[in-house]
């Protein structure tokens, strides 16, 4: 813990994940102003005390707008990388178990497949298939981080699997399934965790991105991105509607990717070892 | 005036003492040899003299090189000295070479740095110092890379980038320990002959004494960051005062008490086993070739006995060990303990794997960082239908503890907090646990300094005693293998050369590869201690 504070990069990224994580689940209690009642009496007005970010082109408070869409962009991305890490996690520890065998080679080539194509374009597809909704956004996006966790549990385990700690296991009569659970699953944890914080990252970009295209989440749930692609045509006379949704993205991925480094960092004992 | 002289140096890192007051001198045309076990601080009086030493550290003393003070020195003049003036062998070919550089490009590199001179001239003179490391231009091109040479041959080429500007001092950190015996004698050579030709100092750091005292005109003790006895090779040797020193000296011709006579009967049977590997030479569809890595090896242990299988890398003997304890198939011939085949129907005999054990040679890394002592001891109980449980386990752990000098209170401790002997000891604990007739000990005592290695080779022998244990020890270290073992085999590409005695085989070996290992061997003056 202490060296977590002492980290550069960790501290501020901590700080900016906790503060959007912290507004998020205060929406779920309490937002000063409901997101889903229009006050065109209000409109756009330029940030102020009742407003601190001023308000949207139907008088919704841009800061609860913000908060409620904290949630979806979190939940989005949470349950998207959680898809990832289920199922990419397992089929990266049966491949490197059974390295250069026909389901390792099922595996792996399948992963090539996916990784080439591009992430959003095949999202946009499958939204366009199965109608544009949160719920759909979240498995495309879940869908492409399978291969990202896969290649990296088998490239870890592979290293592990030549340790003289399996073999022993091996020894001890130990099967694959039990060996990769028992002692290479807990040794790629901390590569999993970081890698993690990263696709979390970029499952928030890819959710805004989708959303501003209009396949993310519908209306009359807020979305960051949507709330940017609203603001668009009304950049030149409200600005701030544009800006505010955006530092949040931006900041919100930035805290995120300088978490995921700080982490990495902490938890690599080589790197650990070489700075002090 | 020396070339080298290093007067009252000491040195702190982050205010932890490294060196105390250490004081060495070397002459032109003369070997200095350093030993020391590890942590003695044999490597960082090396870093000291090239001052490449970690973020943090304070060195007060002297040094100085042909007079010229290197402690007081800039960062600039020290680059320019670094390489020209000193040149430096690492312990570890494998790494200390850029994989995607040609070895002529390396080598020209060091004299680039040092002098404007034109690349061709430069790779010229790379060319000359490669030659002079024995390797020569029209067997290995300059144009070679790395990986397509062998342990040795890179190390020569380290070799040559260390003395491409004819250095006045050569530092070699352990130039031989990650090599064969047999390269490991040629390097030595190479390094004698190269101190003979150029007049250069060279300062030698080894942790074993034997590869020291047939090169050394000097000597220089280390332990815990203190000299603690310095002299010429010659007297030191044979007139050895400090108790430390002594026991080093005793430490690596130590020769366990074995009480215990191997049986008639013949515990492991290994009948014309053969394994072979396939490879594809390009991609999926490419030509197949196979490699025998195992080919028609047959012997066979007898209960009770210690069998030493010796063998330079590559020879097989890893394979064979996993053939044995099941974790490979066999393409021909058969395993049998006791009459029971190791492997039936494809799939492991579970009852015979039981009764075998393995001790691997790397104490950090075999065992999982994640675990306490207990769950890392108790894992072979995977192999018993009915394992014990509650306080029958800690009972179990206790014992196996014990028995290998431990205590039950480490049972809950992280494998980091122990040093490299004690995890070997644990090691053999979880070898023990579930009351094994075979252990293999492969290399198990390699990676460990002299003195540690006689106390675990001492625990080895009294537990055979104790618990009628069979080994099968697997080294490539010729003088510990004659220490613990009564008979041997001599193992090279996949066949056995040899088989007999091991007093009879070492001292009256037969076959020209034999002779050539026992020739290789570095030992230790006749007439010491």
């Amino acid at each position: 813990m202490n060296r977590l504070l002492h980290n550069r990069s960790t501290l501020p990224g901590a700080l900016l994940t906790l503060i959007f994580a912290g507004a998020a689940l205060i929406s779920l209690v309490w937002v000063p102003y409901d997101t889903t009642v229009l006050n065109i009496a209000d409109r756009m007005k330029l940030p102020s005390l009742a407003h601190p970010f001023g308000t949207d082109q139907f008088g919704r408070d841009i800061l609860s707008m913000l908060m409620v869409g904290a949630r979806t962009s979190i939940a989005v991305a949470l349950v998207a990388v959680g898809i990832g890490m289920l199922a990419g996690v397992p089929l990266g520890l049966a491949a490197a178990a059974r390295k250069g065998s026909l389901p390792d080679e099922i595996i792996m080539r399948t992963n090539d497949l996916v990784f080439a194509f591009p992430s959003l374009l095949i999202a946009v597809m499958i939204t366009a298939v199965f109608g544009a909704s949160a719920l759909n956004a979240i498995i495309a996006i879940g869908i492409f981080n399978i291969p990202v966790f896969a290649r990296l549990t088998r490239g870890a385990a592979l290293t592990l699997w030549s340790r003289e700690y399996v073999m022993a296991a091996r020894v001890a009569g130990k099967g694959a399934a039990r060996i990769s659970l028992e002692h290479i699953l807990p040794n790629v944890t901390n590569l999993l965790i970081v890698q993690g914080t990263i696709q979390f990252s970029l499952g928030i970009l890819a959710e805004a991105g989708l959303s501003y295209v209009g396949l993310g989440a519908q209306p009359p749930t807020a979305s960051w991105g949507r709330m940017l692609a609203d603001s668009q045509t009304m950049i030149s006379l409200a600005p701030h509607l544009a800006i505010f949704p955006g530092m949040a993205i931006l900041l919100t991925v930035l805290g995120l990717n300088l978490l995921g480094d700080g982490l990495r960092d902490l938890l690599d004992p080589r790197l650990r070892r070489a700075r002090t | 005036m020396s070339l080298l002289e290093i007067e009252d140096l000491s040195l702190e890192i982050h205010g932890e003492a490294i060196l105390k007051n250490v004081s060495m001198q070397v002459e032109p045309g003369r070997v200095l040899g350093v030993i020391g076990e590890s942590g003695s601080g044999k490597s960082m009086t090396a870093f000291s003299v090239l001052q490449l030493l970690p973020n943090g550290s304070v060195s007060r003393g002297r040094i100085a090189l042909s007079g010229r003070d290197i402690l007081n020195a800039s960062e600039k003049d020290l680059c320019s000295m670094r390489g020209r003036d000193v040149g430096m062998v690492f312990q570890e070919p494998m790494t200390a070479l850029n994989p995607l550089q040609t070895i002529g490009a390396q080598v020209a590199e060091t004299i680039l740095v040092h002098e404007r001179v034109p690349k061709a001239e430069a790779l010229a003179r790379a060319a000359d110092a490669l030659r002079r490391a024995e390797l020569p231009a029209d067997r290995f091109p300059l144009t070679r890379y790395p990986h397509e040479l062998s342990g040795g041959q890179r190390q020569r080429v380290v070799i040559a980038m260390a003395i491409a500007l004819r250095p006045k001092l050569l530092i070699a950190d352990e130039p031989t320990t990650a090599l064969d015996v047999t390269t490991q004698a040629q390097i030595l050579d190479l390094l004698k002959r190269l101190v003979a030709e150029d007049g250069m100092g060279l300062m030698l750091i080894s942790h074993d004494l034997a590869v020291v005292a047939d090169l050394a005109d000097d000597l220089v003790i280390m332990r815990s960051g203190e000299v603690v006895e310095s002299g010429p090779a010659h007297g030191l040797f044979r007139n050895m005062k400090h108790p430390y020193s002594r026991a080093l000296l005793e430490a690596s011709g130590h020769v366990p008490d074995r009480n215990g006579a191997a049986q008639e009967t013949a515990l492991l049977k290994v009948n014309s086993v053969t394994r072979e590997y396939q490879t594809h030479t390009h991609g999926w569809w490419g030509r197949t070739t196979h490699v025998r890595a195992v080919d028609t090896v047959s012997f066979e242990i007898r209960k009770g006995e210690s069998l030493g299988l010796v063998g330079e890398s590559g020879c097989g003997k890893s394979t064979l060990t996993r053939a044995i304890l099941g974790l490979e198939e066999i393409q021909g011939g058969e395993i049998l303990l006791d009459g029971t085949p190791v492997v039936s129907h494809h799939r492991v005999n579970r009852d015979i794997r039981r009764r075998m054990q393995v001790v691997f040679q790397d104490p950090y890394g075999s065992f999982n960082p994640r675990w306490r002592v207990d769950r890392l001891i108790t894992e072979p109980f995977h192999l018993l239908d009915n394992p014990p449980r509650g306080p029958d386990r800690d009972a179990a752990v206790a014992e196996a503890l014990e028995s290998v000098g431990l205590g039950a209170g480490d049972s809950r401790k992280y494998i980091h907090e122990f040093s490299g002997g004690q995890r070997q000891r644990i090691a053999i604990a979880r070898a023990l646990i579930i009351k094994p007739d075979l252990i293999i000990l492969d290399e198990a005592v390699s990676a460990l300094d002299v003195s540690v290695r006689a106390q675990v080779l001492d625990l080895l022998a009294g537990l055979a005693d104790r618990f009628g244990l069979t080994y099968l020890f697997i080294s490539h270290d010729l003088s510990v293998v004659r220490s613990i073992t009564e008979r041997v085999l001599v193992m090279k590409s996949g066949q056995i050369v040899e088989e007999g005695p091991t007093d009879s085989v070492f001292d009256k070996p037969q076959h020209a590869y034999t002779k050539q290992l026992v020739a290789a061997a570095p030992v230790l003056p006749a007439d010491v201690a």
